[in-house]
């Protein structure tokens, strides 16, 4: 009996996933929608000039939608869960210096091997030689690289600790990110002028793809575990206070070096 | 077509930036948490498809959008499109730079993974009545004026802490007159918003104008357009919550 019944089951339940993945496609596709169209006004209309390479173009695009949509699907059946599992196994086992311990490594292990803040500091690294900071050699350049790149990895590992501080104890977040602008702005005063650019962007380089998920399910999964927390008002927050503290960091680093 | 090599290399390097998570994650779950996830096979196969998924997606962006997108953006400051330029550059002569800026910011964000991913959390957390479409454009909205805004910037040569003190002004008095609950997503969308599609085509844009314009330095002025595409999204987001706030509140 209940082999007829099964076989009949699969099916249907194989076009319901079908379909479920086709609006997936639909939807990145939907997505890249806008950057086909801004790239295309300005190449005819702006510009007036042929596609290069049309056929690559399309098959970068296919490429595109597909990973975009498994990403997509990663993300509610693989970053998500899991972020939310691990807030919730910290919060039961109520040890504060281990979860405060894994939000440091987090941030320091995502941020330090972040290929976006490897360019960044690269680049700030040949300003600083230019500027005559540093001794205007490869060696010195790198080494000021790596230096600047720790810097930006421990600040965002600082940032994580405070912003899962904050989430603990319900600290409501917009004194805290606006007493770090204040800093932010009291340090450009002194700060050498070369830095500053880095500086404020460095907060925006140091979250990537990955991470963003696996953080914003972390806050959130302890804001909805701990009691008393609303997850809308305490669970986010993560992200803004590792944006904020490189710039910090950058500008403190500029001074000091 | 040389396809291969580039996914091979992309795997690679998604494997590389996920290494260090994966490090930290089993650590903890292994050592302090002593405890097997829940539908460990489940997440294993999520976090496939995110490498898999990262991977062709970065590869199709090297393939199509970030080659012809870096293009059009020194193309766009070069001399043909603005007209031949003096000693002093007259920032009226941008006008097709700052609509690109704009148009490319709006278009990037749209498209930005991090943002799709953090924008359905919000939906979800919400319980539906904050919408992750409407996130998600709020947010492009502010993105694109922060880029074009930066691009001006870069072309009057003016200084960048002018423009993010007065944007941290009006973030300090938007904060204190919304909506309690939107507050932190507002703050984080800054974050998220400059991740994998929008940061290259940015930067380009930023290096390529400051390296056209007279009296500009590609090393010192080139930077700081992040920065405007990550504070202009907190006002936005703001602002999309008070406007939806007092749309309701008329309606009742």
């Amino acid at each position: 009996m209940a082999v007829p019944e099964g076989a009949a089951k699969t099916p249907r339940l194989s076009l319901v996933r079908l379909r479920a993945l086709v609006r997936v496609f639909a939807g990145s596709f939907r997505d890249l929608v806008p950057i086909i169209l801004v790239i295309a006004f300005f190449q005819i209309v702006v510009l007036r000039e042929p596609f290069p390479d049309l056929e690559r173009i399309l098959v970068g695009l296919v490429f595109v939608v597909v990973g975009l949509s498994l990403f997509v699907q990663g993300l509610e059946t693989g970053l998500f869960p899991l972020g939310e599992g691990m807030a919730q196994g910290f919060a039961r086992k109520g040890n504060l210096a281990a979860l405060l311990g894994f939000a440091f490594c987090l941030g320091f292990g995502t941020t330090v091997a972040e290929p976006a803040l490897i360019a960044v500091c690269a680049k700030a690294a040949d300003v600083a030689g230019a500027a005559g900071f540093i001794g205007d050699d490869a060696a010195a350049r790198a080494d000021y690289a790596l230096k600047l790149r720790i810097t930006v990895a421990l600040s965002v590992g600082a940032a994580l600790v405070l912003g899962v501080f904050r989430i603990l104890k319900g600290w409501p977040i917009h004194y805290l990110i606006i007493g770090g602008y204040v800093m932010v702005e009291v340090l450009t005063v002194f700060a050498p002028a070369e830095i500053v650019g880095i500086a404020y962007d460095s907060g925006g380089v140091t979250t990537s793809t990955i991470t963003v998920p696996l953080v914003t399910a972390l806050g959130v999964g302890l804001a909805s575990t701990i009691r008393g927390r609303s997850p809308m008002l305490d669970g986010f927050g993560l992200i803004a206070f590792a944006s904020l503290t490189p710039m910090i960091f950058v500008l403190i680093f500029g001074m000091v070096v | 077509m040389d396809l291969i090599p580039g996914i091979l290399g992309a795997a690679l390097g998604t494997l590389r930036d996920i290494a260090p998570i994966a490090v930290v994650l089993i650590g903890f779950q292994v050592l302090v948490l002593r405890q097997r996830p829940k539908n460990l096979p489940r997440i294993a196969g999520g976090f496939v498809y995110v490498v898999i998924g990262l991977t062709l997606f970065l590869v199709g962006l090297e393939e199509a959008l970030f080659p012809i997108g870096e293009t059009m953006a020194t193309q766009l400051t070069s001399s043909r499109i603005v007209g031949e330029i003096g000693d002093t550059p007259d920032w009226r002569d941008y006008g097709w730079v700052y609509a690109f800026a704009a148009a490319i910011g709006f278009a990037t964000t749209v498209a930005e993974p991090a943002l799709i991913a953090v924008s359905l959390k919000a939906e979800e957390i919400s319980g539906g009545s904050l919408s992750a479409f409407g996130l998600r454009i709020a947010v492009a909205v502010g993105v694109a004026v922060g880029v074009s805004l930066g691009t001006f910037r870069i072309v009057t040569g003016t200084p960048l802490p002018f423009y993010i003190v007065v944007g941290y002004v009006v973030v300090i008095v938007q904060t204190a007159r919304t909506v309690k609950t939107i507050v932190p997503l507002a703050y984080d969308s800054g974050g998220v918003t400059t991740s994998t599609v929008t940061v290259p085509v940015v930067t380009a844009l930023g290096l390529g104008l400051a390296s056209t314009i007279p009296g500009r330095s590609p090393l010192i002025d080139g930077f700081g357009l992040i920065a405007f595409a990550s504070l202009f999204p907190i006002m936005s987001v703001m602002g999309y919550a008070m406007l939806t706030e007092s749309l309701k509140r008329r309606r009742t």
